[in-house]
């Protein structure tokens, strides 16, 4: 049988989200695959230069609907060092608390989503009920479930009260004990191991050929974390470990996420304990200083990077994200050669993408691909007419 | 051990469990007091500053003159409850409150004056 091109996406029930992976298939194997990104662009790091340092607060939120913190943290961070402000001790502690308990609700999101991929829905709703054990405590401190705005340049904005406190240590318990079953499903149960087992391998000098970032790169066994490398908020005086397997596959991002639960669990549990006392915030000017910088942070699926330029006003002159799932596209695509079908959304789905928070603008160089570039007025015509021809009114 | 159904025990015990999700509107959760909700507006405090509208991300928050007063007004329709505005005011003049059923018929009807 001859080789058969497959597109699966811009819309598809597997992927929820708007990407298109062509596929070269033999058979049931994928020999090639093509992914075409830029159907979600939004345009925020544009939007940003219209607005200011305190606006670009919520903008930088929204980047993400998941990790929305630490897009935030790695922006004030960005407008501190410019700045130049050292802010309160107290504040990088709750900062650090966020950014856990973010982590904590992203991978038990995933493994629900991982579930639901495998056609394991129980697991789905497993984990998704859990989660709102992470999502009430989020609430409860900051305010709203998602985008928390706990961030102001210079600190945060809302204390942890003791109250709170014994609130979250009591959900760590709670987790801790659910985790501590799903690692037991996770290694024990047929459903998951004869899907994940030896699914989209990554070898370990692939991930680093390819830059592969988070939990995808641990999982082949590549220590790299940004909160052990270049720790940021109160990391460096945090005691935990950074998990990695070395099974190099779906199986492998399964047990990472899920012990990484557990060392985010430990981290908070430390935080709660050591809470520091004193201010939340310093004050910051409004006018940012000439200046560049870049920062990183370790978020849920790996390395988020920002870079600010500034140019002494209230607004920044260039602002620029680079997600992780945008590194982690390139091993993707090298996973997901020489696997079967079958198995293509639950390979996806193993490096937790969020194409939305990716989407880079696509530029056509030339004419490299077949077919040709329609602008918005022409493609609004042309569909004017496609329905006319039907007789349907548009 | 490799045993499919691992987690059968767990399953079958959810049969006679109470679902975790309520019927709302019958039954209704409790938001946390630190909610960001619909905002509470004192007039009487408000000092026209003008400095909750230069902050507020999404032009929600704009200054308008009525009778004879410059003061901010607050359409819910753009809010994102960020609650800079909240922030922002010297005065304290705006309050952020837990409610949060402002679903509407029209565009223009969350209006905060
Ligand atoms: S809460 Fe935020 S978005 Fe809403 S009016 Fe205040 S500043 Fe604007
Ligand atoms: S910041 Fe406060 S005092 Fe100033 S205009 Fe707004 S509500 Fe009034």
């Amino acid at each position: 049988m001859g080789r058969v091109k497959l597109p699966i996406g811009p819309q598809h029930p597997a992927l929820k989200e708007p990407e298109n992976f062509t596929i070269t298939l033999d058979g049931e194997r994928v020999v090639d695959v093509d992914i075409r990104i830029g159907y979600t662009h939004r345009g925020i790091e544009k939007l940003m230069e219209s607005r200011t340092y305190t606006q670009n607060l919520y903008l930088v939120e929204r980047i993400c609907g998941i990790c929305s913190y630490a897009h935030v943290e790695n922006f004030t961070q960005n407008v501190e060092e410019i700045l130049g402000i050292q802010i309160p001790k107290r504040a990088e502690y709750i900062r650090t608390l966020f950014l856990e308990l973010e982590r904590l609700h992203s991978h038990f999101l995933w493994l629900g989503v991982a579930g639901h991929e495998i056609g394991f829905d129980t697991l789905f709703m497993y984990t998704w009920q859990d989660r709102e054990v992470v999502q009430d405590l989020l609430e409860m401190i900051s305010g709203n479930r998602v985008n928390y705005a706990m961030n102001a340049i210079g600190g945060v904005r809302r204390d942890v009260s003791v109250e709170h406190q014994k609130k979250v240590l009591q959900g760590m318990d709670y987790l801790e004990k659910r985790a501590e079953y799903y690692k037991e499903v996770a290694i024990n149960e047929k459903t998951i191991l004869a899907r994940a087992e030896n699914v989209g391998i990554l070898k370990t000098k692939d991930a680093l050929k390819f830059s592969a970032v988070g939990p995808t790169a641990r999982a082949s066994g590549i220590t790299v974390d940004i909160r052990k490398d270049d720790p940021y908020a109160s990391y460096l005086d945090t005691p935990f470990d950074v998990i990695t397997t070395n099974t190099n596959d779906v199986l492998g991002r399964v047990v990472v996420r899920v012990l990484e639960i557990f060392e985010s669990i430990k981290i908070i549990r430390y935080l709660m304990a050591h809470l520091p006392v004193g201010e939340i915030v310093t004050k910051a000017p409004r006018k940012v200083p000439e200046g560049e910088s870049i920062s990183h942070t370790e978020a849920p699926r790996g390395e988020d990077f920002h870079y600010l330029r500034s140019n002494g006003t209230e607004k920044p002159e260039r602002y620029k994200v680079r997600t992780p799932t945008l590194a982690n596209l390139p091993a993707l695509a090298e996973m997901l050669k020489g696997t079967y079908l079958a198995d293509v959304p639950i390979i996806v789905a193993a490096i937790d993408p969020c194409m939305g928070c990716m989407d880079r603008v696509l530029l056509l160089k030339g004419n490299e691909k077949p077919g040709e570039l329609v602008d918005g007025e022409r493609l609004r015509r042309y569909s004017i007419k496609w329905f006319a021809e039907r007789g349907w009114k548009a | 051990m490799k045993v499919p159904g691992k987690m059968l025990p767990k399953i079958i015990g959810f049969i006679v469990r109470k679902p975790v999700t309520v019927l709302y509107p019958k039954q209704r959760l409790t938001p946390p007091e630190t909610l960001r909700g619909k905002m509470k507006f004192h007039l009487d405090r408000c000092i026209s500053c003008g400095l909750c509208a230069r902050d507020c991300p999404s032009a929600a928050c704009t200054m308008h003159e009525i009778d004879g007063k410059k003061r901010p007004v607050f359409d819910l329709d753009y809010c994102t409850f960020c609650a800079q505005c909240a922030e922002s005011c010297p005065k304290d003049a705006i309050e952020m409150t837990s409610e949060f059923e402002l679903a509407h018929y029209k565009k223009g009807e969350a209006i905060v004056k």
